[in-house]
């Protein structure tokens, strides 16, 4: 199935061929899981399975809490005690699914920040970026419906607010929140319907993840020299791949495996410290939270949908323009959604020759400054709009959008990159030099490109 | 409701200047006290939590519930170390009785609690239930957003619980400028009332607190136990943020324990993975040749 020429799967048995001319699915296992993987891979390239293994275990955790969940809003926080105190083992199952969001958040911006770096998402692998924002937006819908589940104070004011960003539309916006709410209010309408998509979307993203991996298993990984297997001979391409099992897999999971050690302590020792204790408080229109803050992954583009109010110079600008149907809210949001956009659109403003961020000695200073922008952004995000804090904002989220908007499209044309290894082999034999060989039984010929 | 949505969209959307302001300037003096459930080995004290339920049952229980804690969660593991009929006895001593409307052919009447019913709720007005108390307030902030606090001392709801039971203090000398204020002046309590004439010209607060509708519930000696464990203010009001930690959270012995059994498994089996994949991936990296 991949362009890399390598061995396939030939049934031996006769069982084995009665099946394959039936339904062919060991071949398309035997395939998926030999992939040839190239063999330069560093341990930022573990993210993906965290992510499969984050999902699978939110499902399962999250099928069994429905199991005893009840989505009306009088008994919502009840049942939650419920899980807490009565069910066998559903406090640690529900602290994983709830800590869980976090993990697959640190996982999905860790995943998202190597692509960029890597010029991951660069042709010929845009099909696999847009399919992976489209996840990563369909992500935090259901983090957010989730959220809103047990029916505390955050969830309850927390939906207003986010349901009220479609309210800033113009002309329909109400409508359309009505139409979200089922009501002219958050109330059981609401937290009816967001059950159950909470429950139907990470569905959805399980069918797309099979579609993220089978696209990026056509064009086969990039690497951290983001230079293409060789593809001419099987034998080419031999020496810069390794199977994906073992190699990848055994590395992968050790990965995996430390992760989940901070994860269980996390879970285990501070299970409510990446929580808000307002959501220990059930639901009521009566008591506003006095600060109204989401969870710490949507902080980022909550600061940056904060950042544009009335006072900025481009809100006052387009609201001019518009005739004053964009204002400083609706701004905001689309800003929001604008950042998320740019990202998908990266494949395009990108403009380099040279794939990996590795040989791009002026991409990696803006690269980094992306990075602490994504951290300052996230800081200021929970800060009170006031102060200095929305200066701070507006900086950061003008540097988000300058970054993907200016300054990918321009150092394509003024960087002058380094020149990246030939082959991967060659990378990879720079960093493990043949002559620490202990068991020096045959001296390996030194590769000839 | 539509008011409360519009004014919390507005909220959301950058507005927060008012109430930001408020949060901002609302300091509050939150002690650290030493819980023995603190930390990775951290568990409950039997004893400490049965003087709490004492102090819950002396003192809190007269206007506060626990709606969502079951009498038979006291005789379970990790709590408060009862036996089913230390409860029952608690129950008739206690002469704790509810309404249950299957009762006299449907017009329901009042009969005395049994093992797998909640504790009542609050009885007055305002009074919010205790069940969660300790997990739903943070004593600890900060610095500058970070979580850092957060990280090394808790979320501080216990603390926070003691640090309001030894917050109450005379007024201070700018509040008494002013209009007289309802209520009782709190170091520890930060979403009460606060007088204009305590706030300075950059609306920073001049004093910690704010003021509480509850009188103050203890004080040094109160309380008597039984076993002549210390009964001043900071002790009664210790037991009593424990008990309300085991109300939150009962689950904390077994859930540390799963924790501590987690970590040590995984750390076992990422050592054993290690070797593997260095196994295995060592030929490939001395160079070998296909």
């Amino acid at each position: 199935m991949a362009g890399i020429p390598h061995d396939h799967y030939e049934p031996s048995t006769g069982g084995e061929k009665w099946l394959h001319k039936r339904l062919p699915v060991v071949g398309l296992m035997y395939d998926t899981l030999m992939i040839p993987t190239p063999k330069n891979l560093n341990w930022m390239w573990i993210w993906g399975i965290v992510l499969v293994f984050t999902l699978v275990l939110q499902i399962a955790t999250g099928v069994i809490l429905a199991m005893h969940y009840v989505a009306d809003t009088e008994l919502a926080f009840s049942r939650i005690e419920h899980i807490m105190r009565n069910v066998n083992g559903g406090a640690m199952i529900r602290y994983v699914h709830m800590n869980g969001a976090s993990l697959f958040f640190v996982a999905v911006y860790a995943h998202i920040f190597r692509a960029l770096y890597y010029g991951s998402y660069k042709s010929p692998r845009e099909v696999t970026w847009i399919i992976g924002i489209l996840m990563f937006v369909l992500m935090m819908g259901t983090a957010f419906m989730g959220y809103v589940l047990p029916w505390g104070q955050m969830s309850f004011h927390g939906t207003a607010v986010i349901t009220g960003l479609f309210g800033a539309i113009p002309f329909v916006g109400e409508a359309i929140q009505t139409w979200l709410l089922g009501a002219g209010a958050v109330g059981q309408p609401a937290l009816n319907r967001f059950f159950a998509l909470h429950y139907m979307l990470p569905f959805v993203l399980l069918g797309l993840t099979i579609v993220h991996v089978w696209a990026f298993h056509t064009t086969g990984n990039n690497n951290p020299t983001g230079v293409e297997v060789r593809r001419t001979s099987k034998e080419e391409a031999e020496r810069d791949t390794l199977p994906f099992w073992p190699y990848f897999v055994i590395k992968d999971l050790l990965a995996l495996v430390v992760i989940l050690i901070v994860f269980t302590a996390i879970v285990g020792f501070m299970p409510n410290y990446l929580g808000h204790p307002d959501n220990y408080i059930p639901a009521t229109a009566a008591a506003t939270p006095a600060h109204i803050v989401p969870e710490w992954y949507f902080l980022p583009f909550y600061a940056i949908l904060r950042a544009f109010d009335d006072s900025v110079w481009i809100v006052i600008l387009t609201n001019w323009l518009t005739f004053g149907i964009i204002d400083g809210k609706f701004f905001g949001v689309l800003a929001m959604f604008g950042a998320i956009a740019v990202m998908a659109l990266a494949p395009w403003l990108d403009t380099s020759s040279v794939r990996s961020g590795r040989y791009r000695p002026m991409f990696k200073w803006w690269f980094w400054l992306l990075v602490v922008d994504f951290i300052i952004l996230m800081w200021v995000g929970a800060r009170p709009a006031e102060g200095i804090y929305p200066v701070i904002s507006l900086i950061g989220a003008t540097y988000w959008f300058a970054y993907f908007l200016v300054i990918l499209p321009l150092l394509g044309v003024i960087e002058k990159p380094l020149t990246p290894p030939a082959t991967i082999e060659e990378d990879f034999a720079a960093h493990y030099p043949k002559s620490t060989g202990g068991s020096s039984s045959a001296p390996a010929a030194a590769p000839a490109e | 409701m539509l008011k409360t949505l519009t004014l919390t969209t507005a909220l959301g959307l950058g507005l927060m200047v008012s109430t930001g302001a408020q949060a901002a300037g609302a300091e509050t003096y939150v002690e650290d006290f030493d819980f023995s459930f603190e930390g990775m080995f951290g568990r409950y004290d039997t004893m400490q939590l049965q003087r709490g339920m004492q102090v819950y049952t002396e003192v809190c229980a007269s206007c506060h519930g626990l709606e969502y804690v079951t009498f038979r969660s006291l005789a379970e593991d990790g709590g408060i170390g009862w036996t089913d009929d230390n409860v029952r006895d608690y129950i008739e001593f206690n002469g704790i009785e509810l309404f249950d409307n299957t009762l006299d052919d449907g017009f329901g009447d009042f009969r005395p609690a049994e093992l797998t019913d909640t504790f009542p709720g609050s009885q007055a007005e305002g009074a919010p239930d205790l069940s969660l108390m300790a997990k739903a307030r943070a004593g600890f902030h900060g610095p500058e957003g970070t979580g850092l606090n957060q990280l090394f001392y808790g979320m501080g709801g216990p603390e926070y619980i003691a640090s309001l039971m030894t917050g109450y203090a005379e007024e201070p000398e700018c509040a008494l400028e002013g209009e007289p204020m309802d209520g009782y002046y709190n170091t520890a309590f930060g979403a009460g009332g606060f007088p204009e004439s305590c706030i300075d010209e950059n609306g920073k607060h001049k004093v910690p607190g704010s003021w509480i509708g509850m009188p103050p519930p203890l004080d040094d000696g109160w309380i008597e136990y039984a076993d002549g464990s210390p009964n001043d203010l900071d002790a009664l009001s210790a037991d009593v943020a424990a008990f309300l930690m085991w109300t939150a959270e009962p689950g904390l012995n077994a859930r540390k324990q799963a924790g501590l059994t987690g970590v040590i498994f995984l750390s076992i089996l990422a050592v054993l993975l290690y070797l593997t994949n260095k196994r295995l991936w060592a030929p490939i990296k001395k160079g070998r040749d296909e």
